[in-house]
């Protein structure tokens, strides 16, 4: 834990959910390979997410893994055997900034009031007001996942339409 | 130098030492089948692919180099798929070139279109889909370094059409050395050399311990490290136990060998890991069919575990000191650092451990009875006058079953890479192919496959192979009218309910589909005539020849660890109960 770690960093809950970071080679067939060696050794993935880098030649796969079920170890060395994997990481909390990105729509049945104190919730949160019509409105949040889960629950007493989260993705904290 | 795709790739084998591919061509793999015309490698002929794959996985295991399996695309691919996974659990280095569709046709359901690196990703260590002929001598390369170097593996290379036929303008390349500055695999980086610092804590254990047990696994041969383990062993006048996939790294006849631990393994082997304060796990993993029930496996055992693949260390039992390198290097510092604390001289006394082992050793040896006038063979009998009758650096291979515990009991292997045989998938039909294999690679060396009549059925089609190409195997198979193993699990398990295990003395009639395959073959039935008939077969130079055993089929193995159940629990001969 350094002092240059934000405020972001360092308040997830230390949960079963950990965050591993892989470097990949982009080539077609890679995310097919991780995907298949989660499913044969019976690892489950919350979460993930994958984008090219920086470097065209790799991309960049974030996974949420449950270690309920399996031992973080074990899923990071079998993920290393995989011959187009070049990089694995283990990031903890404590040591990383996490963000996630949730779009959400939400039932807003023409009742004033209850819009009113829906826009109060996204000035709250810094969310984001992406479409509304009469009936419904649509928003997105990009924050820590902690933060989502928040705001959704939140926003249950509205009535969810529909709800699609990106899974974390994460960097290590600058000096960490 | 400009050339076509095919040409490229049969150079590259050409360029990677290849001296033979087991094979069988179709559609799609045609184009490379032409320029094979003119190459230096020999081709043998397949009657099935798996049978390509055991014969890959047998010549691999004889010699340790790659085995090469080329085959078409579809079912030619699918069929394959059996051998690659035993190769992938057994660790054996193979590459496998299949064809495919062209290119362009690919996700179109085309003819023999199947997802071959889909499906075979699993089962594989690595595999590629080319896309560009020019890309064909550094894959093939590539494939060879991922398959041979590290815990060794399956590489499957699919090649579509398109960029190996030399009418398709896509097949058009130009030559370039494959070396091994052209690769580009970021992400592989094998184990070499252990931690000095571990190595010296594993030295530290090894000097403490009271009743320390070696226990050499598969990776002592991949490693090629028989001799390390040897000195190791002698330095610190330490017992040994061969598993399985290991059988012959460490001599049968040395004072020091225990001999087979696990499930069917000796009283010994099983009850001296099961008591001892150290085990020294030397590229082995743990297996299931060793350990028993795992939380009743050795319970007063620490652990030093070496193995050149960092997700064995700690995936079954966690050890107390873990290190990840290849054994041939870990084992040669670990004697060093065994030196270094002082050497033999500083080893605990340890008389009470070796006279308590010695006590089992003699009261529970290896037993059965011999048959009596009139009834049919006891497959140990055969197996050691079989033993005591070819020459000691004979090659035997195994199906899988009953003959395969057995074979593995009763021989005495005192020298490595003389034991093949199917552990980790457990393979049927996998003797008959393999013997092929490993005959192809040790020409000089005498190969007899220990054969169950199950097995084989599966693929015995593979001695028309052997007798087209001359390859002079010899099989001695066990006909015992059943599953053996699973009969034997019916009985002692499910209160003798036989389901489905009963196959026929007589049907097939081994002696004539043998010599209609050309194999010469002889049906022995008495204990007299199996000596004759082993002396016969091994006279015979210039064919395959089949020994067909009727066996009692009765017969059970053990002693045995009955599934699930700790090995402190293991079950003897009846007659030592």
């Amino acid at each position: 834990m350094t002092a240059a770690a934000p405020a972001g960093g360092h308040a997830a809950p230390a949960d079963r959910f950990h965050t591993i970071v892989t470097t990949v080679e982009n080539k077609p067939g890679v995310l097919a390979r991780v995907a298949s060696l989660f499913a044969r050794r019976g690892f489950n993935i919350e979460s993930l997410a994958v984008a090219p880098t920086a470097d065209e030649r790799f991309s960049r796969i974030t996974f949420t893994v449950d270690v309920a079920s399996s031992s973080l170890e074990q899923v990071v060395k079998q993920l290393d055997k995989l011959i187009n994997v070049v990089e694995i990481s283990e990031l903890k909390p404590t040591e990383s900034v996490e963000r996630e990105l949730m779009l959400v729509t939400v039932a807003v049945d023409g009742a004033g009031g209850r819009r009113h104190e829906l826009l109060e919730l996204v000035d709250d949160f810094r969310a984001y007001v992406l479409d509304a019509d009469q009936s419904q409105m649509m928003m997105s949040l990009a924050a820590r996942p902690a933060r989502l889960d928040e705001f959704e629950e939140r926003l249950r007493a509205f009535g969810i339409v529909q709800l699609q989260r990106t899974g974390r993705v994460a960097l290590p904290s600058l000096g960490s | 130098m400009e050339m076509n795709g095919g040409q490229a790739l049969v150079k590259a084998l050409e360029c990677e030492g290849t001296e033979v591919v087991f094979g069988l061509p179709g559609g799609a793999i045609l184009p490379v089948y032409d320029p094979i015309i003119e190459s230096p490698v020999r081709h043998i002929l397949v009657r099935h692919e798996q049978g390509a794959g055991h014969m890959a996985e047998g010549y691999a295991h004889a010699t340790g180099r790659p085995g090469v399996v080329m085959i078409t695309s579809g079912p030619g691919a699918t069929n394959v798929v059996t051998a690659l996974c035993d190769a992938y659990m057994d660790s054996v280095p193979l590459v496998c070139i299949t064809g495919q569709v062209p290119y362009a046709a690919i996700g179109t359901d085309a003819f023999q279109e199947c997802d071959t690196t889909g499906i075979t990703m699993a089962v594989t260590k690595h595999n590629f889909l080319v896309t560009e002929a020019q890309d064909i001598p550094r894959i093939i390369h590539e494939a060879f370094h991922i398959a041979t170097t590290g815990r060794p593996g399956p590489v499957l290379v699919d090649i579509p059409k398109d960029i190996v036929d030399p009418r398709n303008p896509r097949s058009a390349m130009t030559w370039y050395e494959p070396t091994d500055d052209i690769m580009e695999l970021p992400g592989y980086r094998p184990a070499t050399a252990g931690d000095p610092e571990l190595v010296r804590a594993a030295a530290e254990l090894i000097c403490k311990a009271e009743r320390p047990v070696l226990y050499a696994g598969g990776g002592i041969l991949k490693a090629r490290a028989a001799a390390e383990l040897l000195a190791l062993a002698e330095l610190i006048d330490v017992p040994v136990v061969t598993t399985l996939m290991a059988r012959g790294c460490f001599p049968d006849s040395h004072e020091l060998c225990l001999g087979m631990p696990g499930m069917h393994g000796n009283y010994t082997a099983v009850t001296a890991m099961q008591r001892s304060d150290l085990l020294i796990a030397l590229g082995a993993r743990f297996d299931d069919r060793v350990t028993g029930r795992l939380d009743g496996f050795a319970p007063d055992a620490k652990v030093i575990h070496v193995d050149i693949d960092a997700a064995e260390l700690g995936k079954v039992r966690v050890p107390d000191v873990a290190i990840r390198g290849d054994c041939k290097l870990v084992i040669a510092e670990l004697v060093e650092a065994v030196r270094a604390c002082g050497g033999a001289g500083a080893q605990p006394d340890r008389r009470v451990w070796r006279s308590t082992i010695s006590g089992w050793q003699e009261r529970y040896p290896l037993v059965y009875e011999q048959s009596e006038p009139g009834e049919l063979l006891k497959p140990q009998y055969v197996l050691e006058v079989l033993r005591d009758s070819t020459p000691d650096d004979t090659i035997v291979t195994s199906g899988v079953g009953q003959h395969q515990m057995w074979a593995s009991q009763y021989w005495r292997f005192d020298h490595p890479y003389t034991w093949i045989n199917s552990g980790g998938l457990g393979t049927m039909g996998f003797s008959v192919p393999a013997a092929i294999g490993a005959k192809v690679g040790m020409p000089d060396r005498m190969v007899w496959a220990v054969d169950g009549d199950g097995c084989f059925q599966m693929t015995a089609q593979e001695l028309v192979t052997a007798s087209m190409e001359r390859i002079p195997i010899k099989v001695a198979l066990f006909n015992n009218a059943y599953l053996g193993m699973v009969r034997q699990w019916q009985e002692m398990f499910y209160e003798e309910r036989y389901s489905e295990v009963y196959l026929s003395y007589e049907i097939p009639d081994y002696v004539k589909w043998a010599e209609a395959m050309g194999c010469v073959a002889l049906r022995v039935e008495s204990p007299e005539e199996v000596a004759p008939a082993i002396a016969k077969a091994n006279e015979i130079d210039d064919r395959p020849v089949v020994l067909e055993f009727r066996s009692s089929a009765g017969e059970n193995v053990f002693p045995m660890v009955p599934a699930g159940q700790s090995n402190s629990d293991i079950v003897v001969d009846p007659s030592q109960r």
